[in-house]
């Protein structure tokens, strides 16, 4: 525990000291969503306290101060991922939003018949349906790429699949079912080659290691504000500032517009123009907070503690004959969570038992259905690190499991 | 006893690992599959009817103890009851996992599961074949 001071931080989250059925709660779910410090707490009674208004349009003091807020999130998200320039931030809900924003808008533009799509077969659900429809309505081609032996991305796959056709590239950065961290710097330099570009869903990897939209170089990149301890109802897509004029707006009414006449509009420039309607205020001003706390902690710290966590995981899991572990089995090829299987159990019996114990997990195809399928399981187990998890915590999973195994002889 | 207890009771785990009803119905007039995407649970109930009555069921699929369990011991319930009683015996036991008050008795090896109402998150899968029966008779 060198990189950051878990005791600590434990302090600052509140809710690490609920007991569920009377035991100490072990929070092994972060890939689903994470657990809010007080300062992100404390901070959304603030906003209401002493801000609210809408923003942009009204000529008073709070509305002042709610804009001021609202476009001082974005200069931070623009920082936090190292955008050029705060006009490609745009504040969404979350990352599947932003996912089918790119769909509905460049995508249904600039995908024509006869194009292809190249997705990874571990993609999440939210970055599947989307191009799904895309494929479908403008009759273009689905690709996806497969693993490797070790359940990495083959890269040899991948550029077997890459033609003049493809379109786009929609990958994921980090893998919320097997960890990988995808070499998206690597696709991305290919993909410009034949001219493709390149959407990134960031959900599993922002929140857990420092990410550079630049020096990836991707064209898109969509994230969640409650993955990475902010609120929910708040998320990020990241538009390359040479693309802001080609991609449309997406839904359109008040506030995106220059000028409406009775049966045409011109559009203001980004990000107001992918914008309509009043936007989550509340919680782009509450993700500053989120972010503060990260940036306090370090998000080199972040990755590199989780790294020591998944290393004692799998090396105490693995000393367990009656479960089998998904994933590379190198712990530097991944990020922070372990999916597995228990011997002869159905996941969902294994979530049970373990919430018993007071360790929260998930169990089922962790909206990776096709991913399942190619790994031949209906579904898995999963624990998922953050930063105030510890060994301990590992333990007592490892306890949990040797109780599951009593009740499936 | 503790809730676990109540949950993977012997009879239960029996019906889970040895369940005499888990195989497919060569000859049957009703074939159905049910599952539920959220966990994984998926089953096919077959039955053979001769008229109202249920001469002959079974089942196949593969899911959470408690899923296939619950199958089977519907399995157990229904075979060679006739449609009407089988419906009211499915409303009795969708009653008992919403904790509403039932003649447990009549419910045999199923009354078990009365305990899944404290898991919230099980409910659904107790339910799964009942449900699928509902929708083929």
């Amino acid at each position: 525990m060198k990189y950051v001071d878990v005791e600590k931080i434990k302090k600052d989250f509140p809710i690490l000291n609920v007991k569920p059925h009377g035991k100490k709660l072990i929070y092994l779910d972060n890939a689903a969503t994470t657990q809010k410090p007080i300062s992100v707490i404390k901070a959304m009674d603030r906003y209401y306290e002493e801000l609210n208004a809408n923003v942009y349009r009204s000529p008073h003091y709070l509305s002042a101060l709610s804009t001021q807020a609202y476009e001082e999130a974005r200069e931070r998200v623009k920082k936090f991922i190292n955008a050029k320039t705060e006009e490609s931030i745009i504040f969404t809900r979350n990352t599947t939003e932003s996912i089918n924003f790119i769909a509905y808008t460049w995508g249904m533009k600039y995908i024509n018949e006869g194009d292809e799509i190249i997705l990874t077969i571990a993609e999440h659900h939210s970055n599947i349906l989307p191009w799904q429809m895309v494929a479908e309505a403008k009759k273009a081609k689905l690709k996806y790429v497969y693993l490797d032996d070790d359940f990495r991305l083959s890269m040899k796959d991948f550029k077997e699949k890459m033609s003049d056709k493809v379109k786009l590239i929609a990958i994921q950065h980090m893998s919320n079912v097997l960890g990988i961290i995808n070499p998206v710097e690597e696709i991305t330099h290919i993909a410009h080659k034949y001219g493709a570009k390149v959407l990134i869903d960031g959900a599993q990897s922002v929140p857990h290691m420092p990410v550079d939209v630049q020096k990836i170089d991707c064209d898109f990149f969509a994230f969640s504000g409650h993955k990475m301890l902010g609120p929910m109802g708040i998320g990020v897509l990241y538009i390359k500032e040479d693309l802001l004029k080609e991609v449309p707006p997406f839904l359109r009414g008040g506030e995106m517009i220059d000028e409406v006449y009775e049966d045409y509009s011109t559009f203001a420039p980004s990000p107001l123009k992918f914008e309509a309607g009043t936007p989550n205020i509340e919680g782009a001003y509450v993700l500053i907070s989120a972010i503060d706390y990260i940036e306090k902690i370090g998000l080199t710290n972040i990755y590199k503690h989780e790294g020591e966590l998944l290393e004692y995981g799998l090396q105490k899991m693995k000393e367990l004959d009656f479960v089998k572990l998904y994933g590379p089995k190198d712990a530097k090829e991944r990020g922070g969570l372990i999916s597995f299987n228990v011997e002869g159990v159905h996941p969902h019996d294994v979530a049970t038992i373990l919430d018993e114990e007071g360790i929260a997990v998930r169990s089922g195809h962790h909206c990776c259905q096709p991913l399942m399928r190619y790994l031949g399981v209906p579904a898995t187990v999963r624990a998922s690190f953050y930063l105030y998890n510890d060994f301990e915590d590992i333990d007592a999973l490892v306890e949990g499991l040797k109780k599951v195994r009593k009740w499936f002889k | 006893m503790s809730d676990l207890n109540q949950l993977y009771s012997e009879v239960i785990m029996e019906h889970y690992e040895n369940s005499p009803h888990r195989r497919e119905l060569k000859d049957a007039t009703h074939k159905e599959r049910g599952h539920n995407p959220l966990c994984g649970d998926d089953i096919t109930i077959y039955l053979k009817m001769n008229g109202d009555i249920i001469e002959d069921a079974s089942f196949t699929g593969h899911g959470c103890a408690i899923s296939q369990a619950s199958t089977s011991m519907m399995i157990d319930l229904i075979k060679g009851k006739d449609k009407k009683e089988a419906l009211r015996l499915v409303q009795e036991f969708i009653d008992m996992i919403h904790k509403k008050d039932v003649n447990l008795d009549e419910l045999g090896d199923a009354q078990v599961l009365h305990g899944v109402s404290d898991f919230p998150a099980r409910v659904k899968c107790a339910l799964l074949a009942w449900k699928t029966l509902q929708e083929i008779l």
